[in-house]
């Protein structure tokens, strides 16, 4: 296959794998503090219809080409809208422990959800569709996520290594703790949510004009269950975990699915990977906790390896 | 048999013979830096503070002892804003901090080590007391992610401090281990390091000689007399170990059931009736 041949072919997938790193990042940042929260999705969905509405009935369409530079401001005011929201939402929801903050974030995507389906300017159950291209192949779509995802990584490389990421893991660890060393709990604990918002938020203004459609469908529950297997798997004590997981995660689906049209397979076998995406998700996500309940991305592989090896070489 | 009488005193009549337990130096010439005033916690039916009034000086050393369930982690968590007190009222500096939160007293200067050691143990030494130096960091997230001054000469500088103070308490050739691998006497020293990387002025340690065995408790003594000049340190402690209490503390409050039955100097607290009654029961 040629170079070409296998952009053409993958380009979507790998746009779509950027993309899964960006919302792993993104239900990340919470965890961070400690705060298993699932309203990325949420704001994925909104920073989409904010995009999308503003590139189908805002910007002025007489130019046929939708330049990048639209779609960069989009990005930024899908972020901006969604860090507010992150504040509103967050205050009152932080104030909840474990899984009732889990379960109250599922509650936040279900109300968008139901909101979008419902709305007029959100095209109700039909959603919006020819959201104009700054691109004219997927693969080109790199240009922006690629670049999205190196920031996103340097900021949160960052940010484990200065006093608010600090202050976030001491949250993490000892919320208790982290109050009697001067830490502002809640202050960093919205810090943590809404910085996850944004990252949402802009992510879906640019998969909005990616897909090219947008509907309710888009950032529900299932979309939770993946991204939160993508942290939980990939790992939640480094950023590089959920990252990987993300990409991995993505693409999942579709190696399944080629999968299922290898020839002689069994038709319940099949459909099985074909359709049992959440299923197997799920499975993992169980297994995931019990066997690896930090991730199979851990620091621990980085800076303790060394040390481990020349134990054994002592010993 | 006239214990027996203190024993079955009222907290007024408890509260009267506290004057004549009290050192010669008077408080009225020097401002309290920490003080409590009928400082009250309920739980449900239990009293567990019941109206503690108290005076710290600075520079003191002061105990805080009294048999099990006397009160005397509730007074700390009440002191450190852990708990909101039922009633009365809590002044450091001559200001009311009574209604503040941990992380805001905290900032004002008052640290303090738990009971049941809560370090952060999956984090290294050198994270843990790095982690305090919180309120000593000045830039924004923004300076921080960016890398712009003054963040980079900070982190620096957070470090530096950090890896001073495990040199102290003599775990810097450590820093890179993670806590919950310390024994119990080395986590008890790092979260002495921890609380010490706040720049405290008042620095509370709840039981700091639990689990350590008779020569690390008499390392301990030295140790904290020695923080506390070179830090300039005011010190509350609660501690069980009676002969260490008595050598180290400038005064010694006791609590019994929530209710302060003496305060005084080590002398006078170690002859006082009311207080053997409490430890040795009244039959």
């Amino acid at each position: 296959m040629t170079v070409d041949g296998f952009f053409t072919t993958y380009g979507f997938l790998i746009v779509s794998m950027l993309l899964g790193a960006l919302m792993g990042l993104s239900l990340y940042l919470p965890l961070m503090a400690g705060q298993l929260s699932l309203a990325s999705p949420g704001f994925y969905a909104l920073g989409g219809y904010i995009a999308a509405i503003l590139s189908t009935q805002v910007f002025p369409s007489t130019a046929s080409q939708f330049t990048l530079t639209l779609l960069l401001l989009e990005m930024l005011i899908a972020g901006a809208v969604c860090g507010v929201l992150g504040v509103v939402v967050g205050i009152p929801a932080l104030r909840l422990r474990g899984i009732y903050l889990a379960l109250a974030t599922i509650a936040f995507v279900e109300v968008l959800r139901v909101l979008s389906l419902n709305l007029e300017i959100t095209g109700g159950a039909v959603g919006i569709f020819g959201i104009p291209q700054p691109f004219a192949t997927p693969i080109e779509y790199l240009w922006v996520a690629v670049p999205l995802l190196l920031i996103s990584m340097a900021v949160l490389y960052r940010l484990e290594r200065i006093r608010a990421g600090r202050a976030f893991i001491g949250i993490r660890e000892d919320e208790l703790a982290a109050g009697a060393m001067g830490i502002n709990p809640t202050y960093y604990k919205v810090l943590a949510f809404t910085l996850g918002a944004i990252l949402a938020g802009v992510v879906g203004a640019l998969s909005a004009h990616f897909l090219n459609t947008w509907n309710a469908r888009q950032g529900t529950f299932d979309a939770s269950i993946v991204y939160l297997t993508s942290v939980l798997i990939g790992g939640t004590r480094t950023f590089l975990g959920p990252v990987l997981g993300g990409m991995v995660f993505t693409a999942l689906p579709e190696v399944l699915r080629g999968l299922a049209d290898t020839p002689n397979l069994p038709t319940a076998l099949a459909q099985f990977l074909r359709d049992g995406r959440l299923i197997i998700f799920g499975v993992l996500i169980v297994l995931g906790t019990i066997f690896f309940p930090q991730g199979l991305v851990t620091p621990d592989l980085f800076t303790r390896r060394n040390r481990s090896q020349k134990q054994q070489i002592q010993a | 048999m006239s214990q027996e009488n203190f024993a079955t005193n009222s907290p007024a009549g408890a509260s009267e013979r506290l004057p004549s337990a009290d050192p010669q130096k008077g408080p009225a010439q020097n401002p309290p830096l920490l003080e409590a005033k009928e400082l009250t916690r309920r739980f449900g039916g239990l009293v567990a503070v019941n109206e503690v009034s108290f005076t710290v000086q600075k520079h003191e050393i002061f105990g805080l002892i009294g048999p099990n369930g006397a009160g005397k982690t509730t007074l700390f968590n009440t002191i450190t804003g852990l708990l909101q007190p039922s009633s009365g009222k809590l002044l450091y500096q001559g200001k009311e901090i009574t209604r503040l939160r941990p992380h805001q007293i905290a900032a004002r200067g008052i640290a303090r080590t738990f009971q049941n050691i809560r370090l952060f143990g999956e984090l290294s030494a050198l994270e843990n007391v790095s982690i305090a130096r919180h309120t000593h960091i000045k830039s924004t997230v923004l300076q921080g992610v960016l890398g712009l001054p003054p963040a980079p000469l900070e982190e620096r500088q957070t470090q530096q401090k950090a890896l001073e103070l495990l040199e102290l308490v003599g775990l810097r050739d450590r820093a890179e281990e993670k806590a919950k691998n310390f024994s119990y006497g080395d986590q008890r020293r790092l979260e002495i390091a921890r609380a010490l990387a706040l720049e405290p002025q008042v620095l509370l340690l709840d039981e700091p000689a639990a689990g350590m065995n008779p020569s690390e408790k008499h390392q301990l003594s030295d140790f904290i007399r020695q923080v506390r000049e070179q830090f300039n340190l005011t010190v509350i402690l609660i501690e069980h170990h009676v002969p260490l209490v008595m050598g180290l503390c400038d005064r010694i409050a006791v609590l019994d059931f929530g209710q302060l039955i003496a305060l005084g100097e080590p002398s006078v607290v170690r002859n006082d009736p009311a207080v053997i009654e409490a430890y040795l029961g009244d039959d």
